[in-house]
């Protein structure tokens, strides 16, 4: 795997009046409440460890007090770690002097906040502007920048508000614009969306899909809310009491939640929108090719004990299914396995959300193909594979607990 | 018998062997604010005496106008024109530039001194005492030592000013300094501000509608002190009243005591007109 972008090593944030004095004891591994008793200083982060891929949201996902936004906030060092290194690009960042920092903040890194944090006594676009006029860029220059970034967050015509005469999901697409405007190559978002009301909180996450789409920034995503995470995140570490608790995609946690307290979070998710047809689909191990015939068809169902079997060519493209009922009538009147076969099979791809599967799984009446862009199939879903996702704790177990009866 | 014993302590004589020292230690210091503030008087001074009357009361309107309101513009300019009618316009011109002088000082010292405090809790710490101090010292006690270091005249009436009038400006610039949103502190600081950036592009906009209400204050301290300051030869609107006690002279008295009313309500009403042009684009906080 190439380098990657952000390398969080061990970091340790602690808060009291001699932070340092702390480290042995974290390092001993002593507990949060332990240290707080005995010495009086909070460990706001305990050991935390994450590497960031560039190009990917990364979200940090924990309860208030689990210390994510203490963390967000050492990614640019507004707060300092007591311990261990952060490398962005390979260079350790916490060792960095003021003037190397000052130079990263401006070119490498840009931030948006809860709160908006939005300049007031400035108009949006001289809000916008702002990370670009410290850097001292000509001004109209930097107009222009800001006019682009600004149309990029849909706020054209804006430009002389002030922020107070803005909704606060327009301020924070302010914030974001101002963020951009840096053209920051991570991006690091502090709940940038749990203080807009649900509605304008979906749009807004959506907008933030759709312009990752286009720019492909390294974004680091704090939220508390479970479904947040799991929509945006390519992965997700869970944070509690200050410890990383698990790290990996969406579908991972949801498979294999590290423990009970991941369990707890993520029961109320709505799995449908974040597993996948590849996360509840089967590898098939009955398979019956043209040429193979309807006896050999029916042989494969027997020994497998299913109902129907997909029939494919040489190369595993799918070319429809025949059921056992269909093989045995087609020997007694003597057709072939290609005349019997049916081609109205629904065919889904391995990226379709369960959600989606499930209107297909009720129409269909044979098990759902999953294929590749070239019709290549590579695994089947039946309508109790769809639901098991839905409510299982373990995918995988389910799967063999129905069998491959239809 | 409930006498004191016999025991004597000579803080008083300490202070003034101080205040001696002080005069002979520091005399280019007080040379220096003498120069200042002489200058800084006699320029605004200057100026009004050059400005024809009526073109004074225009502007006086048009502050009033631009500030306020048609009418307040109107009742600003009728309150100077009347002052005029007393006879009292060139004294009323002395208290104008004492006043304004002594605000300008007091700018230029608190509002650094104020973001300094701001910044350092130790330098907070030594202050705070020494601006109680400030605040309740009753202000004849250090005419005297105006009058020491600057003799008699209107550098000791801005000098006895300023202490009088300082605190406000300081003690709101602080506060308003260290009121500033820390979300939007550090969402300059995010963008790789430095200290001098973060200070005059967001926490002193920030903080300048509390500020200006510090100014508003402090001028009108700076007004008050006005008859006080005529007793170490302070001229203007004070002067007069402090004759009209020693005339026994009502009609003095009340002529001039009204025309620094009227002043007063003029620079409050003005310089809260500004302060609320600042919180104008702040509301929905």
């Amino acid at each position: 795997m190439a380098e990657s972008k952000v390398k969080i090593d061990q970091v340790s944030k602690i808060f009291g009046p001699k932070p340092k004095s702390v480290i042995a004891q974290v390092r001993d591994g002593k507990s949060k409440a332990d240290i707080l008793e005995e010495t009086g200083h909070t460990v706001g982060v305990y050991n935390a460890s994450m590497e960031i891929q560039e190009g990917e949201i990364f979200v940090i996902m924990g309860l208030s007090g689990s210390g994510k936004s203490t963390l967000i906030r050492c990614f640019n060092l507004l707060n300092k770690p007591t311990d261990g290194a952060i490398y962005v690009d390979g260079e350790n960042i916490v060792d960095y002097n003021s003037s190397q920092l000052k130079k990263f903040r401006q070119e490498k890194i840009a931030m948006v906040f809860q709160h908006f944090g939005l300049f007031d006594h400035r108009t949006v676009l001289e809000n916008i502007e702002y990370g670009l006029e410290i850097k001292n860029i000509p001004k109209e220059k930097r107009r222009q920048t800001a006019q682009e970034n600004l149309e990029v967050v849909g706020l054209k015509g804006y430009e002389d508000k002030y922020p107070d005469e803005l909704s606060g999901g327009m301020q924070q697409r302010v914030g974001l614009a101002r963020a951009l405007a840096n053209d920051p190559d991570i991006l690091l978002m502090d709940e940038p969306f749990s203080a807009l009301d649900p509605l304008i909180r979906r749009e807004m996450q959506l907008e933030l899909l759709d312009i990752q789409e286009r720019l492909k920034k390294t974004i680091v995503f704090i939220t508390h809310d479970v479904n947040e995470a799991f929509k945006l995140g390519d992965r997700v570490a869970v944070m509690k009491d200050g410890k990383v608790v698990q790290v990996g995609s969406p579908e991972a946690i949801l498979e294999n939640p590290a423990n009970d307290y991941i369990s707890d979070f993520i029961k109320d998710i709505d799995r449908s929108k974040i597993l996948q047809a590849e996360n509840v689909m089967i590898k098939p191990n009955a398979l019956v090719s043209l040429k193979d015939g309807l006896k050999v068809a029916i042989k494969e169902m027997e020994e497998n004990g299913i109902s129907s079997v997909f029939v494919v060519d040489r190369s595993r493209h799918l070319k429809g299914i025949v059921t056992i009922d269909e093989a045995i009538t087609g020997i007694k009147e003597k057709k072939s396995l290609e005349d019997v076969l049916s081609t109205d099979v629904t065919t889904v791809s391995r990226e379709e959300y369960v959600s989606d599967l499930i209107p297909k799984a009720l129409e269909s009446k044979y098990p759902l193909a999953v294929v590749n862009q070239d019709n290549k199939l590579e695994g089947f879903i039946l309508r109790v594979h769809v639901l098991s996702g839905l409510v299982a704790e373990d995918v995988n177990e389910s799967k063999e607990y129905h069998g491959y009866t239809n | 018998m409930g006498d004191f014993p016999d025991i004597q302590s000579n803080l008083g004589e300490y202070v003034s062997n101080f205040v001696d020292f002080l005069d002979s230690a520091l005399a280019g210091l007080f040379d220096f604010i003498f120069f200042i503030s002489s200058r800084t008087i006699n320029g605004i001074e200057g100026f009004l005496d050059f400005l024809p009357w009526w073109l004074f009361l225009i502007l006086i309107f048009l502050l009033g106008w631009y500030f306020k309101s048609v009418w307040s513009g109107v009742l600003y300019a009728f309150f100077i024109f009347l002052v005029g009618t007393f006879g009292l316009w060139s004294e009323m011109m002395m208290t104008i530039s004492i006043v304004l002088s002594a605000v300008i000082i007091c700018l230029v010292i608190g509002i650094p001194l104020g973001v300094w405090m701001a910044f350092s809790k130790g330098f907070s710490t030594v202050m705070r005492p020494i601006l109680d101090a400030m605040q309740t010292m009753p202000s004849f006690v250090y005419l005297i030592p105006a009058i020491f270091f600057f003799g008699l005249g209107n550098v000791s009436a801005i000098f006895a000013t300023l202490i009088y009038a300082l605190p406000p400006v300081i003690r709101l610039t602080e506060l308003a300094i260290r009121g500033v949103d820390p979300e939007v502190v550090e969402s300059a600081q995010s963008f790789g501000s430095s200290r001098w950036q973060m200070l005059t592009k967001v926490q002193l906009p920030q903080a300048l509608p509390t500020i200006m209400a510090g100014v508003n204050q402090t001028t009108m301290m700076a007004l008050a002190m006005v008859v006080i300051a005529s007793m170490v030869g302070a001229q203007g609107l004070g002067e007069q009243v402090l004759i009209s006690i020693n005339r026994i002279d009502i009609a003095l008295g009340f002529e001039a005591g009204i025309s620094i009313v009227f002043l007063a309500i003029i620079i409050d009403r003005v310089t809260g007109g500004v302060a609320d042009r600042f919180q104008k684009h702040r509301r929905a906080k």
